[in-house]
């Protein structure tokens, strides 16, 4: 092939991985917004917090070290990945040009950058889930762990051609390897910091605990939904020719429906169960529905994809009345939404994916759930000998904003004026 | 002298001030208030958990009038926050000792 037709492929494939990307990244917006909206206004300013430390660190531990856990140069087996630390080179031209059925067709930078924001919404998903209640520094302390090395090993086993891949393991973007993973985490942390006070009734009963700004978890919704263009579009992976072009564009169309009908499914379940139409659960099921196809975006028809997505909506509201039977207490629903509908998402590639076998997609589940949850569940036993997890009553009654940051997210609207 | 003091309905707080306008009362002051009467509180579904609220908002306006004021303004307060509804509110009348304008140290009457 002509090497300008190479070039202009490489620089377009590049390109688009590195729009998607910043698409990606943009979800650490969405979920601040989403989370922030959800919790009391006591404890805004710790969950933003949280929120932005915990995408810096992420940034910093992948670049480190995570992006060779889970991509290594030298792997020890299928199971054990190799270790390294920061980045190689990126191509050369002459390998671009090769010709060679290998030969890469975009920046080994972009593949970086899209990995690292991947990593980040990852952790994104633990923090709402422990929020109002989890302190500030266990939970970055934890975040360090989880991108540096509990995400990546797992990530390894099936992006970066480990054990799961190599079984046959079918997963395009992420419904087990980032949501229901990063949901596992959650609910060992959830289990670890136990319910917020007064969430539950000495009957069982729950209480609930309304969030303090529905147009900021609105917006938040929004956000993600746009940055799960660049989740699943940029999964594919390469769009600079017609059949890649194509692909691209339904996984857009797949994605966009999915979420669609999952918000309209979770809407209307909501409004048959409880008389209203509750704003949370409608956003809820619009993540839900997106969760759903990102196990597979690209082969379902769009009817099918809304399907999918329809689905997802029903089992997220399911989900959260579930979890408070359970007395879990999920304040922004990220177990339900990343973890119940990530299951369902990954058996939902059996419907138009036929290299998927029903077998390996229930091993790729239960070895991901097994391995975050465990993991996820010493490293917090650990960080509670050292430091402890929780805040104290008092704390947690004044608010962990003025506690744990010393200020208030809306300081007019109290008596100090 | 007499305070009129009304906790109505808080969508019903411009009507009361329009109502008030119109009898030639020049001045009032409100406050935001929370309680409960005959309306109790009410429970209201979050992620289908219930949660109660057991005050209602309110809001309290308070106006200062001569005595043979009292019966126009609580006539005015009362039709125009009027729904027929548990949770209109009560007004209450009480007796003014003194009456000071800061501005210019007048008393009694004068300062109203």
């Amino acid at each position: 092939m002509d090497n300008s037709v190479i070039e202009i492929g490489y620089a377009l494939d590049t390109f688009y991985f590195l729009i998607s990307a910043a698409l990606v990244m943009w979800m650490a917006a969405g979920f601040a917004m989403l989370e922030a909206g959800l919790v009391r206004s006591k404890n805004t300013v710790e969950i933003l917090n949280k929120n932005a430390l915990l995408y810096g660190i992420a940034c910093v531990v992948y670049l480190f070290v995570g992006y060779n856990i889970m991509y290594p140069a030298n792997p020890v087996s299928g199971v054990i990945p190799g270790i390294d630390f920061f980045l190689g080179a990126d191509n050369a031209a002459e390998d671009v040009f090769s010709g060679a059925d290998g030969a890469p067709y975009y920046s080994s930078m972009s593949d970086f950058i899209f990995q690292a924001v991947f990593a980040a919404a990852t952790m994104s998903i633990v923090s709402g889930a422990v929020a109002e209640r989890m302190r500030l520094w266990p939970f970055l302390i934890f975040a360090i762990v989880m991108v540096a090395v509990i995400y990546p090993v797992e990530g390894y086993w099936k992006w970066g051609g480990g054990f799961l891949d190599e079984m046959g393991f079918q997963d395009f973007a992420g419904s087990v390897v980032v949501h229901m993973a990063g949901a596992s985490a959650a609910l060992a942390a959830v289990i670890m910091v136990g319910p917020r006070k007064g969430r539950y009734t000495k009957e069982g009963k729950p209480v609930a605990i309304p969030g303090a700004n529905l147009p900021m978890a609105t917006l938040g919704m929004f956000i993600l939904w746009m940055g799960w263009f660049g989740f699943n579009g940029g999964s594919e992976l390469k769009i600079a020719n017609i059949e890649e072009a194509n692909a691209v564009a339904k996984v857009f169309v797949n994605t966009n429906a999915a979420g669609a009908a999952g918000m309209v499914a979770a809407a209307l379940l909501a409004r048959f169960l409880f008389g209203k139409t509750d704003l949370t659960m409608t956003i809820n099921g619009a993540l839900a529905g997106l969760v759903a196809i990102t196990a597979e975006p690209l082969l379902p028809s769009a009817g099918m994809a809304t399907f999918i997505g329809a689905v997802g909506g029903l089992i997220v509201v399911g989900s959260v009345l579930l979890l408070d039977k359970l007395k879990l207490d999920d304040p922004v629903g990220a177990i339900s939404v990343h973890g119940s509908v990530g299951i369902w998402g990954i058996f939902a590639v059996l419907i138009s994916n036929p290299d998927a076998t029903f077998m390996n997609q229930l091993i790729g589940t239960v070895v991901v759930f097994g391995w975050m949850f465990g993991a996820t569940i010493v490293t917090l036993m650990v960080i509670k000998l050292i430091m402890g997890l929780r805040v104290s009553d008092e704390e947690e009654m004044e608010g962990m904003d003025v506690h744990e940051c010393g200020m208030a997210a809306y300081p007019e609207f109290t008596n100090d004026k | 002298m007499k305070l009129v003091s009304a906790v109505i309905r808080p969508h019903a707080l411009n009507d009361a001030r329009e109502a008030l306008q119109e009898l030639g009362v020049n001045g009032l002051t409100t406050t935001e208030v929370h309680g409960y009467g005959r309306q109790k509180g009410h429970t209201e579904l979050y992620r289908g958990a219930e949660y109660s609220v057991e005050f209602q908002a309110k809001v309290k306006i308070e106006v200062a009038v001569k005595d043979d004021f009292v019966d126009q303004v609580l006539e005015a307060i009362s039709s125009s926050c009027s729904t027929g509804k548990v949770g209109d509110g009560k007004i209450f009348v009480l007796d003014i000792e003194r009456a000071v304008r800061i501005r210019t140290g007048e008393t009694g009457e004068q300062a109203l």
